[in-house]
């Protein structure tokens, strides 16, 4: 039995990484600095090793061949899930761009409400050692931002000393749309959070009217989704007094239709407040690779992760190229599911060839042709993840000795498998 | 295999050859002296042809996350410019920030075989890493930025000495697995989180209470006493700012006879004369910059066209903003080491800045008498993406042709410039000075940069062309370790080159300190925030290649 101390972790997305974990043979157990997401991630037994054709279990040689069989003569293949590593996202890519694949990232969806408003006009950000050393007042919006990562306070705001704060307990915390579902943003000294509440499908008409007030410019209205104008004044006024205020967004907790528009409000109205004081944007986000897949896909073609090589070349279409879009409409004729770190999130049900490539221990409601158990990098190998600042890289740890492969040795393998035949 | 280039007009400078005829070999991807043995397995007859070392780009973003942020945040441009797969180059996109593999392509078919990413934070290095692992062909390497990052500032406000600041540029270039330093707008990106907006070189950081002119000397003195061969990178304080040309003649200056490289300068040479107060300042920093032999620069040259400025300077990028074009930016504060700000541009021949900006650069280039310490660069891709360089070599090499362009250009820049009356044209030996032999020697690449025997064999193979423009956009053969990477400027065959670094000792008790810095206010182990060797040799394609530091 070993102990592993400092151990960065790809599952939180807030890059966690002084994790102390016991190892005895392929089990692991978090002792140290767990949390509900990390703990279970961590802890997650592994299932099968071996891989599987139809569900009879056969040598990676065999899966190996038969997934590029598969692949061979499609004229559109789909690769979803692309949850995984820097390394396995370049395998990856590179097989797409041999076999004229889609790939996608399972939360390109959420993500593109940040992409589109981005892509638009741009935005200020911040990452999070300036959060946890400057930020005064924290705007959480339409977030239940301890769910999300539930060390998020522990870590970044409520700590001992701040290069830049007298007294971390004067922090200040606004929740505006979703209330906390617990207590994490309540500061040691007690002082609970402000929360001003309304439905998540308000939130476009409340950040307006916010983004409206900060410009200065007038509301006749009197309230807005339930919210007084009043009390979205007092959050305007306090975010032009912050010397440092951080405001944060789950993208894909805007679950409307066009709630880039909302990340878009919120993005110029930092930029208003920096005209006179200083204000960032935390976008949250970070998790099943999401960022890592967004980071390699952007160097390597120009575009986040949601691309198509059909035509020889990357084209870029947040619409269209959507896994369950595509096999939907009938567009598709096989699907590759890449995903090294959750058993849980499987591919969409579907007649079509499907090639698993997934963390041990996965599980289906429908046997995929073909499916190869990898190892999750940070546990059975080395590897990096973004973090959802997207700034840093966390340098993955190996754990243990599984013999699992990992997805980049997996999909290189089919590459080459596919450029033999 | 002993390969043999026959016949080609040689230009090494670095060898102190000029334009004499004379055969190459290479064997084992080398330089070698002509054999004893006369058994050529192959041979490549350069009869006619020109022969340089291949080209070394001492300062292109090519690497970090600025320039995915660029990336990401221009699809359209992308879309002007899809690149396909062939059967032994991926895909990706070109123009202004191309994807990583299609800039290893594009610079190799125009014979360079090496980039340098000037703008590496320590933070952020991992990712400048990994983007440069893939680009093929090139050699890279990056300089590492300090002075922003609290760290360094909180030791110069507790009055830390040098030997300490030294141990901690060390570490950080140790951790970083960088090249040389570089220097951003100093300690104004961290004045910026404090709402400063401008800092002069005298000015205070309001919360630490140095100034960018302590802070140049500081680090100027840990690169010099480190020795290491590149002197210390800086992108000098108001950037773009009209009247910046005092600052930089003060920078000078207030350095002291220290090495200092003065990064895109044409970016730091503008006065306030005219009726627009915007004029060239290019006269009187190239006089400071003749007469002061510590100092050398690179150009930053503007060209017309779009492209997207990426910096660490998140502070006169926030302020520059309103250029945006299209209108569209971004600024980020980062995890108190640095900043970075993206703001696209479209430089106009018929807008007068713009105009007398390309004309300050090209100024710059023809004043300054010493080819060996000014370097050919756009600050890629900030002044123009670096596909433009062979335009601009021809700018450069013929007079008559830089005067046409300047008779196009906003009439009101064309009076503020003494461009037509410069006759001064760069002769292939200096073009191969400022882009090769140089650059080599300025970064302190050891067998780099020549062709005398013992030299990496990177070669590049033109035919000569009155119009140099379309010489040096398509060289006959390119050369990479000694295998034909080029043919007739297109890629034939490919591979990885190598990272370049330094190792300069440091005190390793360094660590103690850090290490409860780390603790307390980072969002990282130490230990979690090195990079390891393995991490850019592990895939099996990547190399590292130290560097000997001056004696």
């Amino acid at each position: 039995m070993t102990v592993i101390i400092e151990v960065p972790s790809p599952f939180c997305g807030v890059g966690t990484d002084d994790l102390t974990i016991q190892v005895d043979g392929v089990t692991l157990k978090v002792t140290e600095n767990g949390c509900a997401v990390n703990t279970p991630a961590f802890e997650q037994a592994i299932g099968d090793t071996s891989p599987r054709i139809a569900g009879k279990a056969v040598s990676l040689q065999e899966a190996v061949s038969k997934a590029a069989s598969y692949l061979k003569d499609t004229k559109q293949p789909v690769i979803g899930g692309c949850a995984t590593d820097v390394n396995g996202m370049r395998a990856l890519l590179s097989l797409a761009d041999r076999c004229g694949a889609v790939v996608d990232n399972m939360n390109f969806t959420a993500a593109r409400n940040n992409f589109l408003a981005l892509q638009d006009s741009g935005w200020m950000n911040t990452t999070l050692a300036e959060v946890k050393n400057r930020c005064d007042l924290l705007l959480v919006v339409g977030t239940d931002l301890e769910s999300f990562a539930p060390r998020f306070f522990e870590r970044y705001l409520w700590v001992q000393e701040a290069m830049f704060l007298d007294d971390t307990n004067q922090r200040e915390v606004i929740y505006l749309g979703k209330a906390p579902s617990g207590i994490a943003s309540t500061s040691p000294a007690g002082q609970q959070p402000k929360v001003v509440t309304c439905d998540n499908e308000s939130l476009p008409e409340v950040v307006a009217v916010l983004r409206a007030l900060v410009k200065g410019q007038p509301i006749r209205a009197e309230q807005v989704g339930g919210i007084a104008v009043s009390e979205l004044q007092a959050i305007a006024d306090k975010l032009k007094a912050a010397k440092y205020g951080v405001v944060t967004w789950a993208a894909g907790a805007l679950g409307y239709t066009q709630g880039e528009l909302t990340v878009q409000v919120l993005s110029e109205m930092i930029k208003d407040i920096n005209r006179t004081t200083r204000c960032s944007g935390l976008p949250l986000a970070g998790k099943d690779g999401d960022q890592t897949a967004n980071q390699a896909c952007g160097w390597t073609t120009g575009y986040p992760a949601r691309v198509r090589f059909a035509r020889g070349y990357p084209e870029y279409d947040p619409y269209l190229y959507d896994t369950n879009l595509m096999l939907a409409n009938g567009e598709a004729d096989a699907l590759v599911w890449v995903n090294a770190f959750n058993t849980k999130a499987v591919p969409p049900v579907s007649d079509l060839p499907t090639i698993v490539i997934g963390r041990s221990g996965m599980t289906f409601t429908q046997e995929p042709d073909v499916f190869i158990p990898v190892g999750t990098p940070g546990i059975d190998h080395a590897g990096h993840a973004y973090r959802t600042d997207n700034v840093v890289a966390i340098r993955l740890k190996k754990l243990r000795e599984s013999g699992l492969p990992s997805t980049a040795e997996v999909l290189s393998a089919i590459e080459h498998a596919l450029k033999e035949t | 295999m002993l390969i043999k280039l026959t016949g080609g007009r040689v230009y090494d400078p670095a060898g102190g050859v000029d334009g004499v005829i004379k055969d190459i070999y290479i064997k084992d991807g080398r330089i070698i002296d002509k054999p004893a043995e006369a058994n050529i397995d192959k041979e490549y007859d350069c009869r006619g042809k020109v022969v340089m070392s291949g080209a070394i780009d001492m300062h292109t973003h090519i690497g970090g996350g600025k320039g995915n942020i660029a990336r990401t945040l221009l699809p359209e441009d992308h879309r002007q410019d899809p690149v396909a797969r062939t059967d032994i180059t991926r895909s990706g996109c070109g123009h202004a920030m191309p994807s990583t593999y299609v800039t290893g392509y594009r610079y190799a078919e125009m014979g360079y075989t090496a980039g340098f990413e000037p703008a590496v934070l320590p933070i952020n290095a991992r990712q400048a890493h990994m983007e440069m692992a893939d680009i093929p062909i090139l050699d890279k390497g990056g300089y590492v930025m300090l002075g922003s990052d609290d760290y360094f500032l909180r030791m110069l406000t507790a009055k830390k000495d040098q030997k300490a600041i030294n141990d901690y540029v060390a570490w950080t270039i140790h951790s970083a697995k960088a090249i040389g330093v570089k220097v951003v707008n100093p300690g104004g990106i961290n004045a910026f989180k404090f709402n400063q907006r401008k800092l002069d070189l005298d000015e205070q950081n309001s919360h630490y209470g140095v100034t960018p002119r302590e802070i140049l000397r500081v680090l100027a003195t840990a690169v010099k006493e480190l020795g290491i061969s590149h002197p210390l990178h800086v992108h000098g304080c108001n950037l773009g700012v009209p009247g910046n040309m005092q600052t930089t003649l003060d920078t000078i200056q207030g350095i002291g006879g220290l090495p200092m490289h003065l990064t895109h300068i044409q970016f730091h040479s503008y006065g306030t004369e005219g009726d627009l107060k915007f004029s060239s300042g290019a006269a009187q920093i190239a006089e400071a910059v003749n007469r002061n032999k510590n100092i050398t620069i690179d150009v930053g040259q503007v060209l017309f066209g779009q492209t997207v400025t990426a910096s660490g300077d998140s502070m006169r990028q926030h302020a520059n903003h309103k250029y945006a074009s299209p209108n569209k930016w971004v600024v980020m504060d980062i995890e108190c080491d640095a900043g970075c700000g993206v703001v696209p541009f479209k430089y106009k021949d018929q807008n007068f800045v713009n105009a007398l900006q390309w004309a300050i650069g090209l100024e710059t280039f023809l004043l300054v008498d010493d080819p060996w310490r000014i370097f050919l660069t756009t600050d890629h891709p900030n002044g123009a993406p670096f596909t433009s360089y062979p335009h601009l070599i021809r700018l450069l090499m013929d007079r008559t042709f830089r005067n046409d362009v300047l008779a196009t250009i906003h009439p009101e820049a064309q009076k503020m410039t003494t461009l037509a009356s410069i006759t001064r044209e760069y002769s292939l030996q200096e073009i191969a000075i400022m882009t090769r032999a140089g650059a080599a020697k300025l970064i302190g690449l050891k067998d780099r940069g020549g062709l005398t025997a013992g030299y990496c064999a990177d070669i590049t193979v033109y035919t000569d062309n009155a119009n140099c423009q379309a010489m040096f956009e398509k060289p006959d053969y390119v050369f990479k370790d000694g295998e034909l990477v080029v043919v007739d400027g297109k890629v034939v065959h490919t591979l990885w080159g190598t990272t370049h670094v330094v190792r300069p000792d440091f005190d390793p008790s360094v660590e103690k300190d850090l290490k409860s810095y780390f603790d307390r206010y980072l969002t990282m182990k130490l230990g979690n925030f090195k990079i390891s060797d393995d991490e850019i040799t592990e895939d099996g394609r990547g190399s590292l290649t130290v560097h000997p530091l001056r004696a």
